[in-house]
């Protein structure tokens, strides 16, 4: 488009304007007073409101303590929960508060909780390694199907269709929404479609309790090393009928072990943690089943001597309701 | 004509429109069924508080005796509903998937039919709290499908009051026949529990709300009605989820419930047509529920029919009576569209089960594939609460429960399961939903019990 006619728009639009060609460039109507006018109220405005700023600076000032900052940097940052605070940056403010040992972060090297503590001068404190443990050995290889889901392959989502396709109501459904949901990798499904928690990898921040819909696991301290891999209350032959390495209640771990420290509740052997200093190997040896497990430091979870052995390595077929025909 | 109705105050504006499949059974007469050789009463058949139970192991039951108790005002009693002997009280599955406890009864083989258990009462001469007493002795629930005690919807909050009792025969799932072949057979029940509801809540008039594709049903309650000018029938027209019941008095009386409330709230109180039957026929004799009728349908079962049933009789016996196909492959619990599919046959039949569907393995289609949503709308365009579950669907995916709640009315949702059914994409929205308000309780009972 070319310049426009003259004439166009003749005096009708008297504002100066660099895309109007018609009045005059706006830098020949400005006068040097225009200028000084501006400046001077420009000037003025940031004066007032920069004082302002300086006045509420000194009265409005929080102080934080700088130490903060640097103890936040040093935290991994994974905002995961374990510690109990909602975020590195709060458990940052108790550490320096002195309100928590600096330990409690789960998800910190050893020596990245000494540097904190040499930081702050503190004790670096110690806290029992916690990680996640499953309350179920049922894998496909053992646990029997009684129905087929087929739909949204989650365990959220199988769980509300009729619990899921497991015969065992309590059991792991196995499709892996924990190890999904876990940030540190530490859940791996196994080949029985079992979850399998990478101790060294875990820092016992609880996503994976909260995503089971059977609620299967629970944090522990590593000391916690007897262990039942079950939670179905039904009783002996019904218990095993829908999974072969279920507890069925037989009493045996109990008996075996110091009073107090198993009981059989509602058909399911319960160890009372509160009496862990008295736990041994002895009382997994007689089980049946293999349902109470010893956490041996370098084998993992180890069964008894009489647990039956499980060899199958495939999956059970899925034992479909026989619908009456008549 | 047909485009004007689409407009009119009478229509539900949005919900979908599904093929009926009711033909198979719509015509046959209740028919009752044999007693099962077990039969497992579950204490926890209604939503509320389970019931206690009363009776011991080997002990005589007769048939209408109670065998548990309410534990509280949420809740219900049991009653026997055969003549026999306590087998033994032990867990049962559900049709959740979990275990409950139950009282398993083994009948007499020459047990009666007969109840002889109650005494006859003079409802006339009862006041309204003592007939909402009387309600909850028989131990009736909502028998549509929900199994709310009914006591509990007759008790008015301090304040509110009832101006329309709403009577909802609609029955807009797929298949069920169970509410339709009550009206036919028994409008009287129907008419005389209506007239007690009434008189419990001290309302003036009700409407009995029936779809229009049941003419029979309307006709016969307008038979019975006669010259009662509280009552009326009301044809509504045929569309789902018209049962639900803000959905029915939206329709009826043009109210809305307000988000989160109850039909109080607008001086209504919206009971099943069989609930109401049961009431009118038990409360007068002072009798409990043990029975109820279910509708045995579906592509996949060779007799299928309106059977009256024995509360607690396993799926499997009701099965071994109707017949299964070669074909079946899955069994639901009520209708296709909010009905539960079970994972065992041994499930017994509660109070709340309106019918068992028997299914063939290519009557529905595989939808496992779950495709991003497009954005096409149509899951907007048919929820009848006006919700958005493509963006509630979105929000599921990321995990972002709260937000569901708290921003995008999560709680509004009764699983109607409309959104799930137009999807294009297949995305299973409502098992999202019920997912993400399963997670929201559980995060807010975590919350109360570490701040306690």
């Amino acid at each position: 488009m070319g310049p426009p006619e003259p004439g166009y728009l003749p005096q009708l639009c008297p504002i100066p304007h660099p895309g109007n060609r018609v009045g005059k460039p706006i830098w020949q109507e400005l006068t040097v007073a225009d200028l000084v006018l501006a400046s001077a109220i420009m000037g003025a405005l940031g004066v007032t409101l920069g004082g302002i700023l300086a006045v509420a600076y000194r009265r409005l000032y929080v102080f934080e303590d700088p130490r903060i900052d640097q103890v936040e940097a040093m935290l991994p940052n994974a905002n995961c929960g374990a510690c109990g605070s909602p975020g590195c940056r709060a458990f940052a403010e108790k550490v320096v508060k002195g309100e928590v040992e600096p330990a409690r972060c789960t998800v910190s090297t050893r020596a990245a909780i000494v540097q904190i503590a040499n930081y702050l001068g503190v004790s670096a404190g110690s806290q029992e390694k916690r990680v996640a443990r499953l309350a179920c050995a049922g894998g496909a290889n053992v646990a029997l199907n009684h129905a087929r889901y087929t739909g949204w392959q989650t365990c959220r989502g199988a769980a509300l269709v009729a619990g899921g396709g497991k015969a065992c109501s309590w059991g792991c459904l196995g499709f892996g929404d924990c190890a999904r949901v876990c940030q540190f990798d530490a859940i791996r499904m196994n080949e029985h479609l079992l979850p399998v928690v990478d101790e060294a990898k875990c820092t016992a921040c609880g996503d994976c309790v909260e995503i089971c819909p059977k609620q299967l696991f629970s944090i522990h301290p590593v000391s916690h090393r007897l262990w039942v891999a079950c939670r179905n209350l039904l009783h002996g032959e019904a218990a095993e009928a829908v999974c072969e390495v279920a507890c069925t209640a037989c009493g045996r771990c109990a008996a075996d072990a110091p009073p107090g420290l198993i009981q059989i509740v509602h058909n399911l052997a319960v160890v009372d943690y509160s009496r862990n200093s008295l736990a041994s190997r002895a009382p997994i040896e007689r089980c049946p089943t293999g349902a109470i497990v010893w956490f041996d430091e370098h084998q993992g979870p180890v069964k008894g001597a009489e647990a039956k052995k499980i060899t199958r390595k495939s999956a059970l077929p899925v034992a479909v309701a026989d619908f009456p025909r008549n | 004509m047909k485009l004007f109705g689409w407009f009119g105050d009478k229509a539900l504006h949005r919900g979908v429109h599904v093929p009926e499949c009711k033909e198979q059974t719509a015509h046959l007469p209740i028919r009752r069924m044999n007693f099962p050789p077990v039969v497992i009463v579950p204490m926890s058949q209604h939503a509320g508080t389970p019931a206690i139970p009363i009776v011991k192991e080997g002990q005589e039951v007769v048939r209408g005796e109670p065998i548990a108790r309410p534990d509280g005002f949420v809740s219900v009693p049991m009653h026997a509903p055969v003549t026999g002997k306590v087998e033994r009280i032990a867990l049962a599955p559900s049709a959740r998937g979990d275990l409950s406890l139950a009282i398993y009864i083994r009948p007499y083989p020459a047990a009666s039919q007969e109840v002889l258990y109650g005494e006859p009462q003079n409802i006339d001469q009862m006041s309204p709290e003592e007939i909402v007493r009387a309600v909850q002795e028989t131990g009736v629930v909502g028998l549509g499908g929900a199994a709310f005690p009914t006591h509990v919807k007759m008790k008015l909050p301090e304040g509110r009051t009832v101006d329309t009792v709403v009577v909802n025969g609609c029955e807009c799932e797929p298949y069920l026949t169970t509410d339709h072949r009550v009206m036919v057979e028994q409008p009287r029940a129907v008419i005389h529990g209506t007239r007690i509801a009434m008189k419990a809540l001290g309302a003036p008039r009700a409407i009995i709300g029936v779809e229009d594709n049941k003419p029979d049903a309307i006709q016969a309650l307008r038979d019975a009605l006669a010259a009662e000018s509280a009552i009326t029938v009301e044809a509504v027209p045929t569309k789902y989820p018209q049962g639900a019941e803000k959905m029915l008095i939206e329709v009826l009386l043009g109210r809305e419930v307000p988000s989160g409330g109850l039909p109080s709230e607008v001086g209504v109180a919206v009971f099943n047509v069989a609930t109401l039957a049961q009431i009118g026929d038990l409360l007068p004799r002072r009798q409990g529920l043990i029975e109820r009728v279910i509708t045995i349908a579906g592509t996949a079962v060779r007799k299928p029919g309106n059977y009256l049933t024995v509360l607690g009789t396993p799926i499997r016996w009701a099965l071994e009576q109707a017949g299964a196909t070669e074909q079946a492959a899955s069994v639901i619990l009520g209708g296709p569209m909010m009905g539960p599919t079970i994972s065992s046959l041994d499930v017994p039949i509660t109070k709340g089960v309106t019918g068992i569907l028997v299914m063939a393995r290519d009557s529905f289609n595989s939808r496992h594939t779950i495709f991003p949503c497009i954005r096409c709308g149509a899951c907007v365009e048919v929820c009848p609460l006006h919700l958005n579950p493509s963006r509630l669907g979105m929000l599921a995916r990321k995990g972002r429960y709260e937000e569901m709640e708290s921003d995008f009315h999560l709680m509004d949702c009764f699983e109607c399961g409309c959104c799930s059914y137009v999807c294009p994409s297949h995305i299973p929205l409502v098992q999202y939903f019920r997912v993400a308000k399963q997670m929201n309780r559980e995060r807010k009972a975590r919350h109360a019990a570490a701040s306690a």
